[in-house]
């Protein structure tokens, strides 16, 4: 090839630089690994049954488990979805099929914004307009801090995915005389669906493992809660507290609760998509 | 009802309109109107070709609905900017701007100044994007213009899980590997190596400002990479055959061609980075340190806002304690905003098929 008739400097800058790419790549790569392997590693001895299923244990005393998070995180995600889902995908609806005008640039700059409100803060803002109303500590608020944290990742990633949808699709139905509404909710909607899906997915891998938002919202509990007008307790809150205490036996289920706690992210991920795909397969 | 005459546009339609004095539903309309095609289709759906009243009802109501549910995110940012603004009104009356220079926070003497925390926010975010910077570069020009083509989805896959990761499981992994290897290997070699600095010096606890810095590092790195892979990609292919032909190494390439172009982009990746480690709350709340002081050296504690929000709000007892936090709260929200719109504009301007400019040089 030519590079013998280039220089040696440049040469040696060309490797160099290459390499350090390299280098580089795998610097980022190297936590990735890390922290999987050591999760793996540290969690998958201290899952057992009484971990998934028992109350935490008092301090001092070995054993017990996060099951109250568990169920307590289920929940709140749950309330969050509720919340999160129709207004996300709402909005998305709105930018893609309605609102295509400056206005609608409005709406979505500000969910860039709202997408950057830092977790902590949003934490303060549901406490002072939820919790400080309602006078205590509920699954209810954290939910209300979740779901509006998901919002916005829901709403472009619908926008996007419906603008995808070939507009032939839509003056097609228009041309049998489908009404608008029928047209987003019957055609549109379904075509684009597996993206939206994916969307709504990403929002709920994200907001899962939220702790600052769930700090002054939900609180945490250390007993079981069936109403979600009560603090209840949450996996990612639990972990944390487990973390930065001095006790051996609670790292080690720190450690287990975050191993749960991804496992429990991937498989809610992964079943919805495959149901969403069946489900796709079953009506064409 | 207006006669025919009135709007001759009207005349195809005529047919279709009512007699006023009897009004059918849209079925029995239709079934007289057009018996023969009720005839020949009877199965499928009949449509009206004008839109009927519960149609247009519909559609107006449907609009109506989404266009709510769009207000909602412009209602949600105002409510909380207007919640925070009125929760901190106590502590911004009673210390006005000196807030952000007063250094003592002792909650029991009801004395509040942010400082410290400012300070620690501002420099574990400047660590975190020193450390951060090189290597999202390096990730994204190796993807994007150095890599085999079957590493490229698997690296980027890969990077993107990084950021998949809660933040409580990076504090997890920070405060039982991250703190211990740092005080055992990296801090006395910093030490020794780089002391006479003052930025290395004082006892190696592991926790501290140091390892704030690398954890958020690593919590930045799939942000920035992700958003440069978007940019780099972005310039025109042209660009990097233009320099090629001119007989340039591949380094060469990509600094001429590739980065040049991408810069503003690359600047608005690195904001939004930014942008996400000033807001970061648990993985620096459980390696930090949590003492509110302003020290020099890099192994001490500090303290950000985010953290001191997390550790106190909760305890915070009086009315002004926590106004002042709220207002800790607020600056958050508000510096994140600044930063998150410079940055949108600067990622739109590259990404949004602007052309590139060619630079003479």
């Amino acid at each position: 090839m030519q590079t013998k008739h280039l220089s040696l400097r440049r040469r040696l800058t060309n490797y160099v630089m290459t390499g350090s790419a390299g280098l580089a790549a795998a610097l980022v790569l190297a936590p990735l690994i890390a922290i999987f392997s050591y999760l793996v590693y540290k969690g998958i001895g201290a899952i057992n049954w009484a971990f998934l299923t028992q109350l935490p244990k008092p301090v001092g005393e070995i054993g017990g488990g996060m099951g109250n998070g568990i169920v307590g995180s289920a929940v709140i995600l749950f309330i969050g979805s509720l919340i999160g889902v129709p207004l996300g995908v709402g909005s998305g609806i709105y930018l893609s099929e309605i609102g295509r005008n400056k206005f609608s640039q409005v709406i979505r700059f500000t969910a860039d914004v709202l997408n950057g409100v830092p977790s902590i803060v949003m934490g303060i803002a549901v406490y002072a307009l939820v919790v400080l109303r309602q006078g205590h500590f509920s699954a209810l608020s954290g939910g209300v801090a979740l779901g509006i944290m998901m919002v916005p990742t829901i709403a472009r990633t619908t926008e996007e995915m419906l603008l995808m949808v070939p507009h032939s699709v839509r003056e097609a139905a228009m041309g049998l005389g489908v009404s608008q509404w029928r047209t987003t909710m019957s055609i549109t909607l379904p075509s684009a669906a597996s993206g939206v899906i994916t969307g709504i997915m990403l929002a709920f891998a994200r907001v899962a493992g939220e702790t600052a938002p769930l700090l002054f919202t939900a609180f945490g509990n250390q007993y079981w809660n069936r109403n979600p007008d009560q603090p209840t307790a949450a996996l990612p809150l639990q972990i944390y507290t487990y973390a930065i205490s001095p006790f051996d036996d609670w790292h080690r289920q720190a450690w287990a609760g975050a191993l749960v706690l991804i496992v429990l992210i991937v498989a809610a991920v992964t079943l919805v998509r495959v149901a969403a795909s069946r489900g796709r397969m079953a009506s064409a | 009802m207006p006669s025919p005459d009135e709007s001759p546009t009207k005349g195809p339609f005529r047919k279709f309109e009512m007699p006023a004095e009897k009004k059918p539903s849209r079925e029995t309309f239709d079934a007289e109107a057009k018996p023969e095609l009720v005839e020949t289709v009877p199965h499928t759906r009949r449509f009206n070709l004008t839109a009927g009243r519960t149609t247009l009802i519909a559609d107006g109501v449907f609009r109506w609905a989404m266009l709510a549910c769009a207000l909602s995110i412009i209602a949600i940012v105002i409510l909380i900017l207007t919640e925070l603004f009125s929760k901190s009104k106590l502590s911004i009356a009673k210390f006005g701007f000196s807030f952000f220079l007063g250094k003592v926070w002792d909650p029991v003497a009801g004395d509040f100044g942010a400082f410290p925390f400012l300070y620690g926010t501002i420099v574990s975010s400047l660590l975190a994007l020193v450390i951060a910077v090189p290597l999202s570069l390096g990730v994204a020009v190796f993807v994007t213009e150095m890599c085999p083509r079957w590493l490229r989805t698997p690296i980027s896959f890969l990077v993107e899980l990084l950021a998949a990761i809660p933040s409580v499981i990076y504090g997890l992994w920070a405060v039982f590997v991250l703190a211990p290897l740092l005080r055992d290997y990296v801090q006395p070699f910093l030490k020794k190596a780089l002391g006479w600095t003052g930025f290395f010096e004082g006892p190696a606890y592991g926790v501290g400002m140091l390892a704030a810095g690398i954890i958020l590092a690593i919590m930045i790195v799939p942000i920035i990479a992700s958003i440069t892979r978007e940019v780099l990609v972005s310039v025109p292919q042209h660009q990097r055959e233009a320099v090629l032909a001119l007989g340039a190494t591949k380094w060469e390439m990509v600094r001429m061609a590739v980065l040049r172009n991408a810069r503003a982009g690359i600047l608005g990746a690195v904001i939004l980075g930014l942008g996400r480690a000033i807001g970061e709350t648990m993985a620096v709340t459980m390696v930090i340190g949590n003492r509110a002081e302003v020290a020099k050296s890099l192994f001490a504690p500090g303290y950000t806002m985010a953290s001191v929000i997390a550790n106190e709000f909760s305890e915070a007892t009086d009315d002004l304690y926590l106004s002042a936090l709220v207002e800790i709260g607020l600056v958050l929200m508000l510096v994140t905003l600044v930063i998150n719109v410079c940055a949108r504009l600067l990622v739109w301007s590259i990404t949004r098929g602007t052309p590139a400019r060619v630079h003479a040089n």
